[in-house]
């Protein structure tokens, strides 16, 4: 720019109005072009395998028994979870109460199922269990006298194993979520409400709960997520969910590739669904609240 | 009723609050050093002194939202979080201590509003869930509260929506819905910006004006000159002065009472 465009630019009137001309994004657009030709690439090499039966995978998509896998699932799911939700209350309770034989005994339960593998949870519950304790029974002492007694594979039955397997480990990660929502919520809500007369119970429940669940709900449905996907790991005791499913079809007919795609495609629909509920359920309990910017 | 003999009951009626010989400690700090004191019905008292004098604490015992390790505090007869047998006082269920509470309305510095709920809603929670009011009657003494604080056209708004003033006042309609026998004041207007303090001010000033039994902790001299019937002045834990504001404030005889007013006033 040379000195004379200054001098006129300063004596001038300046123009009526300026335009903003967009960056042009060269660099982006060619980045992008580069991306999806090598993606185009390897998809056409991948759809051209002729090893692939491409049809096979329609084909499974509602085949009954990948339906009554996906079924299991969530059945398996939603009920791990909640039983999760419920035991995350009652230890975050527990250790919330300043009992220090509760807070012991809480903080040792959280330390044993998170810091061990679900996977070695499941084994536990379902062959551990069953080897140990082949027989369950109700004796009232001194007294000859029996109340019942089974065999435990009756009871703890695959079913059974991977629910309790995949609840108490949930529930020691939402023990510490339940948690942390109460004391997000200001010390000053608890006073203002014992000063107008509410009880422990009552402020907990109509003061410190609808607080402490926008903090909890984010948390939650991650988990709920990571539920979803966890289940797959009751195939390791056979549970008959939909991993176990596919697998048990690829193992008669080998169409290995063509049965994971079908679970994977119906554990993504899960996945996505529980996601859709998660963002509908943030939405409304955000009302009352300012916008957070930069939240999705 | 062996208060009713004490000397200091010359006045007929008994005194809405009592305090004798109120200590309490915090930590290893003794916040309060033997507390005695009288409000009668329909007084406004007001509180002043300087930070740590104790008159947030004293003011939080009354409603047991702080505990006392001695002495003797009643309202309206009954010490809120303790029943005093055979010299001793001993310690309230909680349902009692939130039965002898629902009598006592309290106004917060920073206005503890639920912020989960709606104006109208914020003021009808503790009479439909304590007193088991029916929603309707509820909702119409909100209204009315809340058109006496001048907030009638507010009653759908969440609390993040309105200023600390409008926050404020919303407050004070939540702890007269309780219909309380009386009202304490912790610094209601601290935590506001400058311009707010006058309409939170004048609410107050109307609250005491109909007759409510009021104690007021505020650094606002002028405002405590013009609304209190009695102003206490702490110091250290005590009550070091205690009378008319045009006693206290206009002619104090305490040197702490002297040097507090000068800081406040220059």
């Amino acid at each position: 720019m040379s000195r004379d465009t200054i001098t006129t630019a300063k004596t001038r009137e300046p123009p009526e109005e300026l335009i903003v001309v967009p960056q042009k994004h060269i660099g982006r657009w060619s980045l992008a072009a580069v991306v999806i030709l090598a993606i185009s690439w390897v998809g056409y090499n991948v759809s051209t395998i002729s090893v692939i039966d491409y049809g096979a995978i329609p084909r499974y998509l509602f085949n009954p028994s990948v339906l009554s896998g996906v079924l299991l699932t969530v059945e398996l799911a939603v009920l791990a979870q909640v039983i999760g939700v419920v035991i995350g209350i009652v230890l975050s309770a527990a250790k919330l109460s300043g009992n220090p034989v509760l807070v012991w005994l809480v903080s040792a339960y959280v330390w044993v199922f998170r810091g061990s593998p679900l996977i070695l949870q499941i084994l536990f519950w379902y062959n551990g269990i069953l080897l140990v304790f082949p027989r369950i029974a109700l004796k009232v002492p001194f007294i000859d006298f029996t109340v019942f007694d089974i065999p435990t594979s009756s009871v703890l039955t695959v079913f059974v194993a991977s629910l309790l397997a995949l609840s108490l480990n949930q529930g020691a990660y939402m023990a510490e979520i339940v948690r942390g929502g109460i004391l997000a919520v200001d010390r000053g809500q608890t006073e203002a409400a014992n000063a107008l007369g509410l009880t422990g119970l009552k402020t907990f429940r109509y003061v410190l709960m609808p607080q402490a669940i926008r903090v909890i709900i984010p948390p939650t449905g991650n988990q709920f997520l990571s539920m979803i996907k966890d289940t797959s790991l009751i195939s390791v005791i056979a549970g008959g969910e939909l991993l176990t499913t596919v697998r048990d079809i690829y193992s008669t007919n080998s169409l290995i590739f063509e049965l994971l795609a079908v679970a994977c495609f119906w554990y993504l629909v899960l996945t996505s669904i529980a996601y859709a509920g998660q963002h509908a359920i943030e939405r409304r309990l955000g009302r009352g609240y300012l916008p957070v910017t930069g939240g999705f | 009723m062996v208060l009713l003999n004490d000397s200091a009951s010359h006045i007929a009626p008994m005194p809405l609050l009592i305090a004798r010989g109120v200590h309490k400690t915090l930590g290893k700090n003794e916040v309060l050093k033997g507390i005695d004191l009288d409000v009668h019905a329909g007084k406004t008292v007001v509180f002043m002194g300087g930070s740590g004098s104790g008159k947030t604490t004293l003011l939080r015992c009354i409603n047991h939202l702080a505990t006392i390790d001695r002495g003797r505090l009643l309202v309206d007869g009954d010490a809120v979080g303790y029943a005093e047998r055979d010299g001793k006082l001993y310690e309230l269920r909680e349902s009692e201590v939130a039965r002898r509470r629902a009598k006592i309305g309290m106004v917060f510095q920073h206005f503890n509003l639920f912020p989960h709920l709606t104006v109208l809603e914020n003021v009808t929670l503790a009479p439909r869930k304590v007193k088991g009011v029916n929603a309707k009657e509820a909702e119409e003494l909100a209204a009315s509260l809340l058109s006496r604080v001048k907030l009638g056209d507010k009653l759908g708004s969440y609390p993040s929506s309105l200023s600390g003033g409008q926050q404020q006042r919303v407050a004070i309609a939540r702890a007269l819905a309780m219909k309380p026998i009386l009202m304490l004041f912790d610094e209601p207007t601290s935590a506001l910006d400058p311009e707010l303090v006058g309409e939170v001010l004048d609410v107050i000033r109307e609250v005491s004006d109909s007759g409510m039994t009021s104690i007021i902790v505020t650094h606002e001299v002028g405002f405590a000159r013009e609304v209190a019937d009695d102003v206490a002045f702490m110091s250290g834990g005590k009550v070091v002065e205690f009378g008319s504001p045009d006693q206290v404030l206009g002619a104090p005889t305490d040197d702490r009472t002297k040097a507090f007013l000068q800081r406040v006033l220059s």
